[in-house]
């Protein structure tokens, strides 16, 4: 276009905006319609909408998926997650493993330095380490931390971490952030780490730079120009706060936000599908990481016996709860780890939705309907009744909730349906273990081992084991797949697991989801991955004729 | 004397009420809704909490005349239902509202000196919490079943007919025939039932049909917040909830239940009006009719 | 006067004992605990963070002892620090949130009052006429309407379809950027719809109470008197009857407070308005004890204080109390 054509539109358009409120600062909304293919440019800005508040600026202390998604931008560890969920080298270059498997050593990168200048050592990774296993320290995760025996830096680009027993998560575990030593060591030997000016004004090494906080409205971050990777093309993140689902969806339709990865079922197919949606963003779809499951309380005594077990699980038909909850993105569960990985096996027993089957098996059990009000009784004549409970504020979980109540009452189980306040069902009813049947969900993380969910030492109140199962033979499965730390060894280990598991049923594992992404279609380098689309956000770029915020 | 000319004053009233055509369109329209939730397990179509996952959010049709919900279920049948606990949490809230108010209005009135004062600064205490984020407080703490919510929106809701107890307690309370009473010896709870409480009764009626629809709101925007009845069973507050992600593809949703509420409690004004409007003549120059007005 | 004026605030002190009594009640109801938001449903969180915290926050000792130690906090107005992760004083918490609140409702009752009265004494003066109707009617329907339905209809009109206002927040993200008009329109803009939503409801109740009691006032003797005296219609509406009327309606100003304090809790959640009432939301759905309790008291203690102030107010202009006394109509 004609330099004076172009001037002139441009003037048009600011004119126009001017007496339009609703342009929101855009200067030239015309160059989303050209789609061209640029050559990868700095610039721009990427908006995301955040649900929540972040808790805090030291992720290693947080335990809200908002903190963590900025400070996965701020901070960063020795190694990460690659596309391909394998571990690969981040702040270190590359390790290796004693033949014993109790000693593990990292070779740093020599060129990674703080935001404020300040190179990053051995040192600060010691740190990382005292102040992680520091009673002090209120950190939610260290548990692969308590593990260690020792870590040592013989130089200031060499850490060696020695381990009493081998530990198959070992390397996994320091993809945790590193903390600068220089900036908190007082503060975490005093155990104010929450107070100190990091948790407000965080300096790590990551790809991204802090630039403000205002609470409750936005996080704003700056591409770290020194970068060991390279600067990222795009220049400015900001996560705005907006604490509803319903008007983060507005948000995206009005183009105010450039990617969310909340939608529900019903927004991605039919709510998203209008040409100018369809213009302005690209949608992915991908096999998340978590699934989604129906959990006995295996101390009820109605439940001990395998066949009411079974009965439940002909009763549910996981299709329809896949169709009716995310309108067919997700994939059935069979198991706790997940398709597609390394340890995931097929060949495990199944239950198809069958009712007469799910009610041949409870009259078996000693449950008929004795007085022909379509409630089955057990012999003493007490009616089967239970209460299904999840957390409030998941409509997914809801809609579960809803369907396999109905699908119950089929077979003559009557269901009522409790939704209560995440801490509170917590707290007074999951911990405790005062529960008949919950929807909830697990995250699958990037190693196989389930040991605290599955063991049977992991069965107290503070701890994963939810359902209450023991088993001695997966017991002394998860142990063995857990001290190897060679892959070929342990996946025997995990095939054997998750048979029993599906034969044993302490739970009905219900679907693994599709994360459905929708990024603005300005972004360029958006390559999904089975470890989703963010693994290479550092490459994505806004070709310059298509930038929109060029505030720098 | 409470009794007398009552008879004469009803056809004073119903004369007056029978005039204002808003006051009978509401109250008209108030007894279709009581008649529809009454009869709601006959008329609804559908099982109102059976999901059919083939027909999620489906449009108004011959089939469903409200269209389906996200889970497919029948809107109308749910809207039929919702009814049910919207009526009933208006009825049950402002009952409990209404006892307690006039426990305490006339314990006030009655006894007067200290009692009245601690019962005045009670109210006044009370007045001064936001009653929604008084609600929001005790409810998110509480299990949110349909029982906690009528208790809770009656436990903040009685200081207006305690008020009215009070004053009308005072105003009655010198006439000749309590003291003559009093003198003969019969007992509080005599004198309290009837002879005060009948020339009560009126505008504490009238406080307690324009007391529903604010219980209906109140509890629409609480199962709206998520606070509400557990689910599947439907209110109308919980079906736009259930709507409000899809507004712009499921209309039906949204206008409906919405609509319903807007006629409930535009009837349940309107009729109130009428009444209060109707008892007005008689009241205009007394403490209670002020009140009534002016709330002070 | 005076002594008027010095019984009320006597009065409010033990009302602000009340107030902190039935806050620290109604959160001594919860049977859950904060600490349970702060580790998550992951497999590799810690359990000895419990342990700590409780000790921490001092949640082991007995009721009454947490109650009595936060009294007196209370009174040097340290409500303590947010038990959300950023621990934040309590106090910051609230005061980022209550000027947007305490603005916008100022704005909305301004709008009311200033639209209502006018409304009100049309209604009155032209009783049963077709105006009177009309409004009356239109009024009834504002009022019946619920705010959050309302919202939802309006923001998907105005702010989807027709894409004429923003929908969210207070400021546009790059508001830093534009020029200072462009500042003020852009909040202007973002204030549009949650402010009429709200005033739409509101309108109902004030214009009906200023129609009923103007009406009241028309039909007394003294106005019937300067009718007869030969003033015009004008002047006796507006020198005699309106002043009288607005008497009561400073009094349902008064009642009306605890609202404007309190902020509309649903219209905050729609627009995304970070105000008392969403904090209030967030806060109690993850048991942030300080927080909510410090909100309970801050809105509550501030409706005490306006309720003060319209009393006072009432007592200045109500001739009967200035001069004491019990003169004037009854």
């Amino acid at each position: 276009m004609p330099k004076g054509r172009a001037r002139l539109h441009h003037l048009l358009a600011l004119a126009i905006c001017g007496a339009l409120a609703a342009c929101n600062g855009e200067l030239d909304s015309r160059a989303d319609e050209v789609v061209t293919s640029g050559p990868p440019a700095y610039g721009d800005t990427f908006i995301q909408a955040s649900i929540g508040d972040i808790g805090g600026l030291i992720p290693s202390l947080t335990s809200d998926q908002s903190s963590h998604e900025v400070g996965a931008m701020i901070y960063d560890g020795l190694v990460k997650t690659d596309k391909d969920l394998n571990l690969a080298p981040a702040m270190a270059e590359s390790w290796t493993y004693s033949r014993d498997c109790l000693e593990l050593t990292f070779k740093l990168r020599r060129d990674v330095k703080w935001h404020d200048e300040r190179p990053f050592t051995a040192d600060d990774v010691v740190f990382t380490y005292q102040t992680m296993i520091n009673p002090k320290t209120p950190a939610p995760f260290k548990e692969g931390f308590m593990l260690v025996k020792d870590v040592v830096a013989p130089d200031p680009y060499t850490v060696r971490v020695r381990y009493a027993e081998p530990y198959a998560r070992a390397v996994e575990t320091w993809s945790t952030y590193m903390l600068p030593k220089h900036l908190l060591q007082s503060f975490a030997e005093a155990g104010t780490l929450r107070e100190s000016p990091q948790n407000s004004w965080p300096v790590g090494t990551g790809p991204y730079r802090f630039q403000e906080w205002k609470p409750g409205e936005k996080v704003v971050l700056v591409a770290n120009p020194d970068y060991y990777e390279g600067r990222p093309y795009l220049s400015r993140i900001v996560y705005r706060v907006i604490p509803s689902q319903a008007t983060i969806f507005l948000e995206l339709k009005a183009k105010g936000v450039d990617y969310v990865n909340t939608l529900t079922g019903i927004q991605y197919a039919r709510q998203t599908e209008y040409p100018a949606f369809r213009k302005a963003y690209h949608k992915f779809r991908y096999p998340a990481s978590d699934y989604t499951f129906l959990g006995f309380n295996l101390k009820d005594p109605r439940f001990a016996d395998r066949r009411v077990r079974e009965a439940f699980a002909h009763a549910i038909n996981k299709q329809e709860l896949i169709d009716g909850v995310r309108l067919g993105l997700a994939r059935e569960a069979n198991g706790p780890i997940r398709p597609g990985t390394w340890a995931y096996t097929d060949d495990v027993k199944r239950f198809a939705y069958d009712p007469e089957k799910a009610k041949a098996l409870l009259a078996e059990a000693g449950w008929k309907d004795r007085d022909g009000d379509g409630i089955v009784e057990d012999p003493d004549g007490k009616p089967f009744t239970l209460t299904i409970r999840t957390n409030q504020g998941n409509d997914e979980r809801k809609k579960i909730a809803e369907i396999i109540q109905q699908r119950l009452k089929d077979i003559g189980v009557q269901a009522e349906i409790q939704l209560i306040e995440w801490a509170a069902f917590i707290k007074e009813f999951v911990k405790p273990r005062r529960f008949e049947l919950i929807v909830l969900g697990l995250g699958t993380g990037t190693d196989p081992d389930q040991y605290v969910v599955w063991h049977s030492s992991q069965r107290g109140p503070d701890q994963m084991n939810r359902t209450g199962y023991a088993n001695p033979e997966v017991d002394r499965l998860l142990e063995v797949g857990r001290r190897s730390c060679v892959q070929q060894d342990r996946i025997r280990s995990y095939h054997q697991i998750q048979r029993i598991l599906a034969e044993d049923l302490p739970m009905i594992f219900l679907y693994y989801r599709d994360a459905l992404p929708v990024v603005s279609s300005r972004i360029r380098g958006v390559s999904p991955a089975p470890a989703g689309i963010l693994h290479n956000f550092d490459e994505w770029y806004v070709p310059k004729a298509q930038q929109r915020y060029t505030a720098g | 004397m409470a009794g007398r000319g009552s008879r004469g004053e009803m056809r004073q009233f119903w004369r007056t009420f029978s005039r204002n055509r808003l006051a009978m369109f509401g109250g008209a329209v108030v007894s279709v809704l009581v008649v529809l939730a009454v009869l709601a397990p006959l008329l609804a179509p559908w099982d109102p909490n059976r999901p059919d996952t083939k027909k999620i959010l489906s449009p108004p049709s011959s089939v469903h005349w409200f269209g389906t919900d996200p889970l497919g279920r029948d809107v109308l049948s749910r809207v039929l239902y919702g009814s049910r606990v919207s009526l009933s949490v208006g009825f049950v809230s402002v009952g409990i509202a209404a006892g307690i108010g006039i426990m305490l209005g006339a314990a006030a009135g009655y006894h007067g000196g200290t009692v009245d004062n601690v019962v005045m600064r009670l109210v006044d205490l009370m007045l001064v919490f936001p009653r929604f984020f008084l609600l929001l407080a005790v409810l998110a703490f509480l299990r949110p079943s349909i029982w906690t919510i009528m208790t809770v929106i009656g436990l903040t809701g009685w200081m207006g007919v305690a008020r009215l107890v009070r004053a009308e307690f005072l105003t009655l309370r010198e006439r000749e025939f309590v003291i003559w009473s009093e003198a003969v010896g019969a007992g509080a709870t005599r004198i309290i039932f009837r002879h005060i409480l009948p020339n009560a009764i009126a505008p504490i009626l009238v406080a307690m049909t324009l007391g529903i629809p604010a219980a209906i709101l109140t509890e629409a925007g609480l199962s709206f917040l998520g606070l509400g009845v557990q689910p599947p069973y439907a209110t109308w507050g919980n079906i736009l909830n259930d709507g409000r992600d899809y507004i712009e593809i499921a209309w039906w949703m949204t206008l409906y239940p919405g609509f319903a509420i807007l006629i409930t409690v535009l009837s349940y004004n309107l009729m109130g009006e009428g009444i209060r409007d109707a008892l007005d003549p008689r009241l205009r120059q007394s403490r209670v009719g002020r009140i009534l007005r002016l709330g002070r | 006067m005076a002594l008027f004026a010095l019984r009320r605030l006597l009065l409010s002190i033990p009302l602000l004992l009340g107030i902190t009594f039935i806050s620290y009640v109604v959160i001594s109801l919860a049977p859950g605990g904060p600490l349970d938001f702060l580790t998550p449903e992951d497999p590799n969180a810690s359990p000895e963070v419990k342990e700590r915290l409780i000790k921490e926050f001092g949640l082991d000792r007995p009721v009454y002892e947490q109650y009595w130690k936060w009294l007196k906090r209370a009174v040097h107005l340290d409500f303590g620090r947010s038990f959300l992760p950023d621990g934040r004083p309590v106090l910051t918490k609230i005061g980022e949130r209550l000027p947007i609140t305490l603005f916008l409702n100022l704005i909305e009752m301004a709008i009311i009052v200033g639209l209502a009265i006018p409304i009100g004494v049309l209604s009155a003066t032209r009783q049963y006429s077709l105006y009177d109707k009309i409004t009356t009617v239109f009024v009834f329907v504002g009022f019946a309407t619920p705010d959050f339905w309302l919202a939802l209809l309006l923001l998907i009109l105005f702010g989807v379809q027709l894409g004429w206002l923003p929908i969210s927040g207070l400021r546009s993200l790059n508001w830093e950027y534009l020029s200072f008009w462009r500042q003020q329109w852009d909040f202007f803009a973002h204030l549009i719809l949650p402010i009429a939503v709200a005033t739409f409801g509101g309108l109902a109740g004030f214009s009906r109470y200023m129609r009923q009691s103007m009406l009241e006032v028309v039909r007394q003797d003294y106005v019937q008197t300067a009718r007869a005296k030969g003033l015009s219609e004008r002047m006796v509406i507006s020198k005699h009857a309106l002043r009288n009327a607005l008497l009561p309606v400073i009094t349902i100003l008064a009642l009306a407070l605890p609202g404007l304090i309190g902020g509309s809790v649903i219209i905050e959640s729609i627009f995304a308005i970070p105000g008392m009432g969403q904090l209030m939301v967030q806060s109690v759905f993850s048991r942030d004890y300080p927080v909510v309790m410090g909100n309970l008291v801050i809105v509550a203690t501030l409706t005490l204080v306006a309720n003060l102030v319209a009393d006072i107010t009432y007592g200045l202009v109500d001739p009967r109390i200035r001069f004491g006394g019990r003169r004037g109509r009854r």
